[in-house]
């Protein structure tokens, strides 16, 4: 029967005339239209299962922008993110689950309780086609169990129970037991390790053994609702409208992946291929912030992952597989298996705390995600304790005896574990940025390197001003992953640079001209990828020629037979940023918020390679990029969405509760 | 029965060393089969043991004397001569499932849908798993080649070992 089914879909091809193809799809009940939504209360225990409305594909695709919707939506203002009024969102994107450009992400979403604005992180590995699977794209969590439970997803039925026997325990251990306990060793699982429980403020919700999302503590939240895991397994069939192009241009797609340099570079060291070219640059925070680069730091460069790599980890649908599976052999944590490191935690775990070992790293990065601590916040507040520490504003009384000296391998673990089990000086790091600098005073506040109480990334923006206004804006916090124009590095020609923004961009990097246009652009990109849960490592990040809103604009044909052009693409990109404006003007972040740390403009780079020494950002100039920024949103100088902006992007009335 | 018969075939081969886990050969097989995604339904599988990093992708092995073929009481299994892959007649299969209850790899499954087996056809000699697989976990080689890469892995090994011994010398 199987076989005609086949023929049927195979003939079906898309016909001119179908202008809006939502109409033409209605009859088509197997399609991504059936995946539905589900509200679950863990107060009342009480679930509701909704089908998605059409017009909030058309609006939001899915994953982070309807997650943003939700979030609008569901969240009153100034509630308290750890309260029961919080909502935990959960979505996967409108392509996820088909073979190519890594469609195997997640968006998690609440009220962030490290920063209060926007709380979005966005996860990898299996966890997102399995729940498509199962019959659902988005889960909205909203309430407080008594006890500790998880939530059983299996085919298109939703089940809370008990996790009393989970609690404590780690976040790889949490897995194992759940399939043991369901007998079904293909159940994916989203968990929170010791740090969610304990309500760290910055823990994140993990799967398998490497994927997190890591950022804006949602393993906070989860730990507050009492939600240990959301273990899934599904088996209902994903039909697409037009599945024989899709498979065709599925391969096209990983081809052109792999043509870029960088995914080859990627798929043999993983992200940390970058840190070779930054490090040897300048480009690269080393003892939080004193230095722009680790002139010792050679055993970090990636080469030295070939002492412990086994090969490479992809997630799901990704030809890239950009993680190492690693075994340390030796050491007092030895031995064992975990992957990774990113780039990222070669930074938290190296260079900002001036630790100098690869095997260091190996074992923070391990401990971290055993615990259920993001990477980069552990390691942003670790390194600027250490600096604290130097300048004597803490001492070995406040850290409960630990010399917090750089490059101490022995105390950055022990801060790890302190942090998780929030014990002494832990606890008062474990509350992020904004508590401990109130909590220490003195000049403590100088020294951190965090934007909207959410620490930056390892790298050094002061030679990037284009990447310095990236973070500075981000919605969520210092982040890197909401627009960084990674390609400004490269000096790309200005023609070809003109071609892709569509305006003229300055290739070099240490200029400020045109770099707003870049960050714009890259948001609205990061936007749409996100919501189509597709990996930001297969669009425009490191390659310009990596698939961009064309191909994503077929793919979505392909996929639910909408026809969303380039220019509905960005403007969907634009509601989803806009919206997320609106969240977090509506918690009373504004303009102000959106800066960078004092040290960025008066401590220039002490050394590096011409391009990036003596280099600090200039107040001036970069205030007239926030204001061309401004100005390409269609926001006032104030960063408030105008009244007209809104009414084109039908953001006009919300919150307007459609779902 | 091909015995006797000496001309060259290619085989799917399978190097678990090589193979990242990503299930991009699950899903594309279920994709270019069954029109729709859902890699239960597809006839490679990546069997994992996440917690040691293990991935082995596992599927038909197209056996020289198939447990299927011999145990099938309808004869609804028979070789392909084009590419050597042991096919389902539809036609005659009954869904007895006798086929699933021997095969010693896991190679034949039930469908879920139409009750009945489904098995790797080596999608009438381009299997699309293979097109997708980037790393090489999976490869659709002449039959003389597998032992040719397996000796140069051998050889590699060895050559490292003799040049560790050479540098003590």
């Amino acid at each position: 029967m199987w076989n005609k089914i086949s023929h049927f879909m195979a003939k079906s091809r898309p016909t001119k005339n179908s202008r809006t193809s939502i109409d033409a799809l209605k009859g088509a009940k197997k399609m991504v239209w059936n995946r539905k939504i589900v509200y679950i209360n863990l107060s009342t225990g009480k679930v509701v299962q909704k089908p998605i409305p059409k017009e909030m594909r058309s609006l939001y695709l899915g994953g982070r922008g309807i997650n943003m919707y939700l979030l609008y939506n569901h969240v009153n203002p100034g509630i308290d993110p750890l309260g029961p009024e919080n909502v935990l969102f959960v979505g996967v994107g409108l392509i996820g689950g088909i073979p190519c450009l890594g469609s195997g992400r997640c968006d998690i979403a609440a009220r962030s309780p490290l920063t209060g604005a926007v709380g979005d992180s966005n996860i990898g590995g299996f966890f997102a086609p399995e729940l498509r699977f199962a019959g659902f794209d988005h889960l909205v969590i909203v309430g407080t169990a008594k006890k500790p439970v998880y939530l059983w997803i299996s085919d298109g039925e939703i089940e809370v129970r008990d996790a009393s026997s989970l609690w404590g325990k780690d976040s790889f251990e949490t897995q194992t037991v759940i399939r043991n306990d369901l007998g079904d060793e293909e159940v994916k699982c989203l968990v929170i390790g010791e740090a969610g429980e304990n309500l760290v403020r910055f823990a994140n919700v993990r799967t398998g053994i490497k994927n997190s999302a890591g950022r804006t503590g949602m393993g906070c939240v989860m730990g507050s609702k009492k939600l240990k895991a959301i273990a899934v397994r599904g088996t209902k069939n994903l039909e697409f409208a037009y599945p024989d192009e899709l498979l065709d241009y599925c391969k096209e797609m990983n081809d052109m992946i792999m043509k870029t340099r960088w995914a080859k570079a990627q798929s043999r060291w993983g992200t940390m291929v970058i840190f070779s070219n930054t490090n040897t640059t300048g480009l690269i925070r080393t003892r939080n912030f004193q230095l722009n680069r680790s002139a010792e730091g050679r055993d970090l460069e990636p080469e030295s992952m070939d002492r412990y790599s086994i090969g490479m980890s992809g997630c799901y649908g990704c030809v890239v597989h950009c993680r190492h599976r690693y075994v340390l052999r030796e050491g007092s944590y030895a031995p064992f298996y975990a992957e990774g490191p990113e780039y990222t935690s070669l930074g938290a775990f190296g260079t900002m705390v001036d630790c100098r070992k690869m095997e260091t790293v190996l074992v923070a990065n391990h401990l971290v995600n055993k615990y259920g601590l993001d990477t980069l916040e552990t390691g942003g507040l670790i390194a600027w304790a250490m600096e604290l520490y130097e300048k004597g504003i803490i001492n070995e009384k406040m850290t409960d005896g630990l010399k917090l000296e750089w490059g101490n391998e022995e105390a950055l673990f022990e801060m790890i574990r302190k942090i998780a089990v929030r014990d002494g000086f832990g606890g008062v790091l474990a509350d992020g940025f904004k508590s401990a600098i109130a909590k220490i005073g003195k000049d403590s506040e100088y020294y951190a390197i965090q934007i909207k109480g959410m620490s930056s990334l390892h790298s050094d923006e002061r030679p990037t001003p284009g990447l310095a206004l990236g973070i500075a804006t981000a919605t969520r916090g210092a982040d890197h992953l909401r627009s960084r124009p990674a390609v400004d590095l490269y000096g790309l020609p200005e023609d070809l640079l003109e071609k892709v923004y569509e305006g003229p961009v300055s290739s070099d990097y240490t200029s400020y001209e045109g770099k707003s246009r870049m960050v714009w652009w890259q948001e609205l990109l990061y936007a749409v990828t996100d919501s189509l849960g597709t990996c930001k490592f297969q669009t425009v990040f490191c390659a310009l020629h990596a698939p961009k809103w064309k191909e994503f604009s077929k793919l979505i044909r392909l996929v639910s037979g909408m026809e969303i052009s380039k220019a509905q693409l960005m403007e969907i990109g634009e509601r989803i940023c806009t919206i997320e404006r609106m969240f977090n003007l509506r918690e009373g972040f504004s303009r102000k918020d959106d800066n960078l740390p004092e040290r960025f403009f008066k401590e220039p780079t002490p050394i590096g390679l011409p391009i990036a020494k003596n280099k600090k950002i200039d107040k001036g100039k970069f205030n007239k990029m926030l204001d061309e920024y401004y100005a390409l949103h269609e926001w006032d100088n104030n960063g408030v969405p105008k009244k007209e902006t809104l009414k084109k992007l039908s953001l006009g009335k919300e919150p307007s509760h459609l779902l | 029965m091909r015995k006797g018969d000496d001309t060259m075939r290619k085989i799917l081969f399978v190097d678990p060393e090589k193979c990242t886990g990503c299930r991009l050969c699950e899903t594309a097989c279920v994709l270019h089969h069954e029109k729709t995604c859902n890699p239960i339904r597809a006839r490679v599988h990546v069997a994992k043991w996440e917690t040691a990093g293990l991935y082995i992708p596992i599927l038909c092995l197209q056996c020289e004397t198939p447990i299927c073929e011999t145990v099938c009481p309808l004869r609804a299994i028979k070789r392909d001569p084009n590419t050597g892959a042991m096919l389902v007649d539809y036609d005659l299969c009954v869904g007895c499932r006798l086929c699933v209850q021997f095969c010693p790899f896991g190679g034949v499954e039930i469908d879920t849908n139409t009750r009945k087996v489904r098995k790797c056809d080596l999608c009438g000699g381009e299997p699309v798993c293979v097109k997708f697989c980037e790393p090489g976990a999976l490869q659709y080689v002449d039959e003389t080649t597998t032992n040719r890469i397996k000796r140069r892995a051998a050889a590699e090994r060895y050559s490292e070992l003799m040049k560790k011994l050479l540098a003590t010398v």
